[in-house]
């Protein structure tokens, strides 16, 4: 047969039954946290650079930039190398990654007069639509020439949908050059 | 009927209503959001600013006001949303609820006593619009018909969370009112006064009914009768918290199960109206619990019967307005605290709590009350 086993509720004294010393409690309980609050000391205020009252940080006026952590996931952006090249070889693996499809990339062919000819391929256009992005990094993991890299920036704002969509120009202006990295087509190949 | 009468009459009404009550409700709003803020360690809205650029201006008019002007940006808000009526609703009743809501709040105000009577020339200008001699019986004839409001609310909305809003209303308004009512009988024995502004009167001269440490309260009876007032003042301002559908017993909207409640399906202006009808109703039962039990407009320690207070002069009204105000005030910050302190109860608790306590214990004190009037000297 089953083991039955009771277990014992809890024993309410009077005060507990009467709601009134709880809630006495309660009340001071958060009246600490008011003058706390109004004296600036909340627990914690320090830390989250609050703005005087509680711990609510005063956003446009301060912000946690320069404490952002190295691994932060902010708006995904292309950049160069060192000799100014552009990176993306327009293999269109982040596109077909991009769980939302925010990606879109027109591939064009690089001209063969062109210094960096053996490259063969660079984006014609490449569009992320930012009101699509959700900030995944799948496609800074996805591509095989550390093009594309989520940088810190997050403060993204447009009055229209067409402004939300980041050409290639504003991409490689967000992401700017990006030394040391693996050069893959460097003049040995 | 007197001219004079009439005159001084609509000129209390128009400033009671809209200088008085109608921005301490806009500012209530304003309060309880920068209030529950603090209490929880946050900022509540600090930057509302003139929008001086809507109207070509080259900047914005950032005054450093912490907020002051957001209930009128909340006003604007309002007038400025789309009114929208579902169509399965009953439109006679959906459209006369919020109305009927609001309503008596703000006819409850007519006897609340703002203040001491002003004397100009030889006439005595009593400061309540209705200087009536059946005071806490208005009140409560009139300000339990915002309970129809509600429930025509959920009734109208032909919705099953307002419905069940307007049902938790009505069942709520039944187990708290019978509390309400007998819970001041003990203070009608004491007074033998049902004239709020002579309430208040007896309260100057002899001690606030809580707060009893002057004139004839400094006896033995005045602190026997302590105990009695006491009782009667928790059961009356709980019951306060319930009629006004404030946190602990707001069951009728209730959030987390009824979505909005019994304003689920109301926008724009009619929400509104439920909304600051809310607020009314706290700053109408804030007005009475201080003036039935913390003497009203009076000073404390006897000051208002000195010859200036009580000459009836501009100056001396103008201070017990003044000090009416602050302790409405302080009450309103104290609704306020306990709503964003204690826990909503859950609904056969209220009724428990109305019909096996409340009940019991405001009846044994009425003949607490009278077993102490009649032994004691
Ligand atoms: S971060 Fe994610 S969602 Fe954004 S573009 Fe890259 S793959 Fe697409
Ligand atoms: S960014 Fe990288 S993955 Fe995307 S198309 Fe360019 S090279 Fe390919």
């Amino acid at each position: 047969m089953a083991e039955i086993k009771v277990i014992k509720r809890p024993q309410l004294s009077l005060g507990d039954k009467l709601y009134l010393p709880a809630i006495a409690k309660g009340l001071f309980l958060t009246f600490t946290h008011a003058i706390s609050s109004l004296r600036g000391t909340t627990r914690g205020a320090k830390k989250m650079r609050s703005s005087g009252l509680g711990v609510t940080m005063q956003y446009p006026e301060e912000k946690w930039d320069d404490s952002l952590p190295e691994y932060y996931r902010g708006v995904p952006a292309l950049v160069t190398n060192e000799e100014d090249r552009e990176k993306c070889v327009s293999c269109q693996l982040c596109e077909f990654i991009c769980p939302p499809k925010a990606i879109k990339i027109t591939p064009g062919e690089i001209p063969s007069d062109d210094p960096w000819a053996k490259v063969e391929k660079r984006p014609q256009a490449f569009d992320i639509d930012m009101t699509r992005c959700i900030y995944c990094g799948m496609c800074e993991e996805v591509c095989p020439e550390e093009a594309i890299f989520l940088r810190k920036d997050y403060v993204v704002t447009g009055s229209d949908r067409s402004e939300m969509v980041h050409d290639k120009d504003r991409l490689y202006e967000i992401g700017g050059k990006r030394v040391g990295l693996v050069n893959k087509w460097n003049d040995l190949k | 009927m007197d001219p004079f009468f009439i005159f001084i009459t609509v000129v209390k009404i128009i400033t009671i209503t809209f200088l008085v009550v109608l921005p301490m409700v806009a500012y209530a709003v304003y309060a309880e959001r920068r209030f529950s803020a603090i209490l929880q360690d946050r900022v509540g809205p600090n930057r509302t600013m003139i929008p001086l650029k809507i109207f070509g201006a080259k900047k914005d008019l950032n005054l450093p006001l912490g907020g002051l002007t957001q209930p009128i940006a909340d006003g604007i808000k309002f007038l400025l949303k789309e009114d929208f009526t579902p169509n399965h609703v009953r439109k006679p009743f959906y459209w006369l609820a919020p109305a009927l809501t609001m309503v008596p709040s703000l006819v409850t105000v007519a006897v609340v006593p703002f203040g001491s009577d002003l004397r100009l020339g030889d006439r005595i200008i009593p400061l309540s619009v209705a200087d009536i001699n059946i005071g806490p019986l208005f009140v409560f004839a009139v300000s339990s018909l915002a309970v129809y409001g509600i429930t025509l609310a959920g009734w109208a909305s032909n919705s099953k969370y307002s419905f069940f809003g307007g049902v938790r209303a009505c069942a709520q308004m039944i187990s708290y009112e019978i509390a309400l009512g007998l819970s001041i009988i003990p203070i009608l024995l004491i007074m033998g006064e049902l004239n709020l502004n002579e309430i208040v009167k007896y309260q100057a001269a002899n001690g606030w009914l809580i707060f009893p440490f002057w004139g004839e309260g400094l006896s033995l009876k005045g602190f026997l009768l302590l105990i009695p007032c006491l009782i009667s003042f928790i059961i009356f301002t709980v019951s306060i918290f319930a009629e006004t559908n404030r946190m602990p017993f707001d069951l009728p909207e209730c959030e987390t199960e009824l979505v909005g409640g019994y304003h689920t399906e109301y926008s724009s202006m009619k929400f509104a109206l439920f909304f600051l009808g809310e607020y009314a109703a706290m700053i109408v039962g804030s007005a009475l619990i201080v003036t039935l039990f913390l003497g009203g407009w009076s000073l404390p320690f006897g000051w208002s019967e000195s010859e200036f207070m009580s000459s009836g002069s501009i100056p001396a009204a103008l201070i017990h307005v003044g000090c009416f105000l602050t302790k409405v005030i302080a009450f309103i910050l104290f609704f306020i605290w306990v709503r964003w302190s204690v826990p909503r109860v859950r609904y056969d608790q209220l009724m428990k709590l109305g019909w096996v306590v409340f009940f019991e214990a405001a009846l044994v004190n009425v003949f607490l009350t009278a077993f102490i009037l009649y032994y004691v000297r």
